[in-house]
């Protein structure tokens, strides 16, 4: 490599010296010949050889559904939140931040109304929390096999949040001793609610106006949502305008027509928040080709809503035997946490799988003793194991 | 906004000493609501009625402005259309194809009321006044065989709608699967 090249890879790291090497066909060539680039610029925009997009199915009404994180394309542990997932229920409503207000009333002392820029003032803390959507990996229940990571796990996506404890906003409150549960409303235009344990919400409850650094985008909640640590994704309501306080859960259409879990003998878990220990294989995973024999890094990530992932295991022959994986640290409660473990691929047919353990000691199940347990109805929580076979042609499959 | 008040034992005596915090503002930031903000904002129905406004409807007085506005997307008889079925689905929800409906899975008549006010028609919500929600209200629970077509709903007699999946819920129980060294720590009741 020439000075140019070498300054050139080390002003880039690893990912211009992976850029020189490709441009090169028999080596590392100098690049010829140079030429300005672009200039600045006020905002940032991705490479235009960049393509990783969040995948939006066609829908009759495009303003009620969902769209996936493309995870096997993400590295470390942050969605950028240009492809944090989407699940909306009456589309996302345009709103002038100026106009924005919280109103937090009902069993306190003091109803109170914020502005943006009051709550602005308060007492900020920033978590790195992921939300995944209870419906994530649901066709799961019924059909094995989704293809690939986007279409199976796409509903899990972890940032960086920015806000004001919820304890801050029900302290300047005041909670009557009828208080017990938390009403959270949005300004969509179906008025999405959830009825919210105090008891939690008080402990780490959100009530976040940045993502990532920068203010939430409008998908995610512009200009506030709330963030319900390792709760099922639907309880982080987006686009926050009113928390009331309250003395039992009001039955949301949300929390008993949806997002309860039906079981074999016709009744339903209710309330079931958290979000149980998961994990899946991005690299290699489903519709991806191996090239070749030879080295990789078999790549993953692992969360859970109880806390911390304790150990993430990974199995290169169906499950037969388990060996740990690298954890890539710090491992924060209810974030993702990235894993890691090095392979020698033979070149024969071979099938993957992780399975993670949180610090409660609960170890994800395997597809077979969770449908033992809950049967096939379920619709959300779906937190089985993912097998990935390998055919001896490199290419990847679900199974 | 007239509201229905039920009068509710104090049976939260219950609760936990960890709920109790500091009672006197430390930031002052923000303003008091006053009754009229919280009325503008506050369209919440609780399951034994608090917050049902003043109006009335019956199933018969429902059809037309159910027609109007939601038999385009729920079907003519509430059997679904772009959108899952209203009515149907009793005894099916232990059966490999459960049908969960309003009458099958929907454990009260309240959330009925609060969701179509909040939310429905889906491309306009709020089109709708009082005495139609309750109409489309009674309706729907006409349909499923729950009520009269002349039974009148209103703040007094929804909550008093007895829904055949109302047992059908229970708490969360997990973890229910095998490997589990230690207890998951419990959450609050």
């Amino acid at each position: 490599m020439n000075r140019r090249g070498f300054i050139k890879a080390a002003s880039f790291g690893a990912a211009g010296l992976t850029a020189a090497c490709s441009r090169a066909k028999t080596g590392v060539e100098e690049e010829l010949p140079s030429q300005l680039g672009a200039k600045l610029s006020a905002y940032g925009e991705r490479s235009k050889h960049e393509t990783a997009k969040r995948l939006v199915p066609e829908l009759k009404r495009p303003e009620i559904g969902s769209s996936t994180t493309p995870l096997a394309e993400t590295e470390g542990i942050i969605t950028p939140a240009s492809l944090h997932f989407e699940r909306h229920h009456a589309g996302v409503p345009q709103i002038d931040p100026a106009m924005h207000t919280l109103l937090v009333q009902g069993l306190v002392d003091r109803p109170v109304v914020y502005t943006m820029a009051e709550l602005k003032r308060l007492p900020s803390e920033s978590h790195i929390y992921f939300v995944e959507c209870s419906g994530n990996s649901g066709r799961e229940w019924k059909t094995p096999g989704a293809g690939d990571v986007q279409k199976g796990f796409g509903l899990a996506s972890c940032s960086e949040w920015t806000g004001v404890p919820v304890r801050v906003l029900l302290e300047e409150a005041g909670l009557q001793k009828e208080a017990k549960w938390m009403l959270a409303e949005g300004a969509d235009a179906c008025k999405m609610f959830r009825s919210l344990p105090l008891e939690k919400v008080l402990k780490d409850g959100l009530v976040a106006y940045a993502q990532n650094g920068e203010a939430i985008r409008p998908s995610q909640g512009y200009p506030l949502r709330l963030i319900v640590p390792g709760y099922e994704g639907n309880t982080n309501v987006k686009w926050l305008r009113q928390l009331k306080v309250v003395d039992q859960p009001y039955m949301a259409k949300d929390e008993t027509s949806k997002y309860t879990d039906l079981l074999p003998d016709g009744r339903a878990r209710q309330f079931t928040f958290e979000m149980d220990a998961k994990s899946v294989i991005t690299h290699p995973s489903g519709g991806r080709k191996l090239p070749g024999p030879g080295f990789y890094e078999i790549r993953g990530l692992a969360w859970s809503g109880r806390g911390r992932v304790e150990k993430v295991e990974v199995s290169v022959d169906g499950g037969a035997t388990w060996k740990a994986a690298q954890l890539q640290e710090p491992r924060l409660p209810m974030a993702f946490t990235r894993f890691r473990m090095p392979w020698e691929w033979a070149g024969n047919e071979v099938q993957i799988v992780s399975r993670a353990v949180d610090e409660t000691g609960y170890v994800q199940p395997s597809r077979e003793e969770l449908t033992d347990a809950r049967g096939s109805n379920s619709n959300y929580h779906y937190n089985g194991r993912k097998i990935w076979r390998i055919a001896a042609d490199g290419e990847v499959h679900s199974v | 906004m007239e509201r229905c008040t039920v009068f509710k034992p104090a049976l939260l005596v219950l609760l936990a000493a960890g709920l109790a915090i500091a009672q006197s503002p430390k930031t002052k930031v923000g303003k008091p609501a006053t009754p009229a903000d919280i009325a503008q904002r506050d369209h919440f129905v609780s399951p034994d009625g608090e917050g049902l406004p003043p109006g009335k409807g019956s199933a018969a007085e429902g059809k037309k402005i159910y027609e109007r506005r939601c038999a385009e997307c729920h079907g003519s008889q509430g059997q679904g259309k772009d959108e899952a079925p209203l009515v149907g689905g009793q005894g099916t929800l232990a059966t490999p194809k459960p049908l969960k409906t309003v009458g099958s899975y929907w454990p009260y008549a309240t959330i009925l009321f609060d969701y179509i006010n909040r939310a429905m028609p889906f491309d306009n919500p709020g089109l709708l006044t009082y005495d139609q929600v309750y109409a489309v209200s009674a309706l729907i629970l006409h349909w499923n065989g729950i009520i009269g077509e002349h039974d009148v709903m209103d703040a007094s007699t929804l909550p008093k709608v007895s829904m055949p999946n109302r047992d059908g819920f229970v708490a969360d129980d997990r973890p229910d699967t095998g490997q589990i060294k230690k207890k998951a720590k419990p959450r609050a009741k």
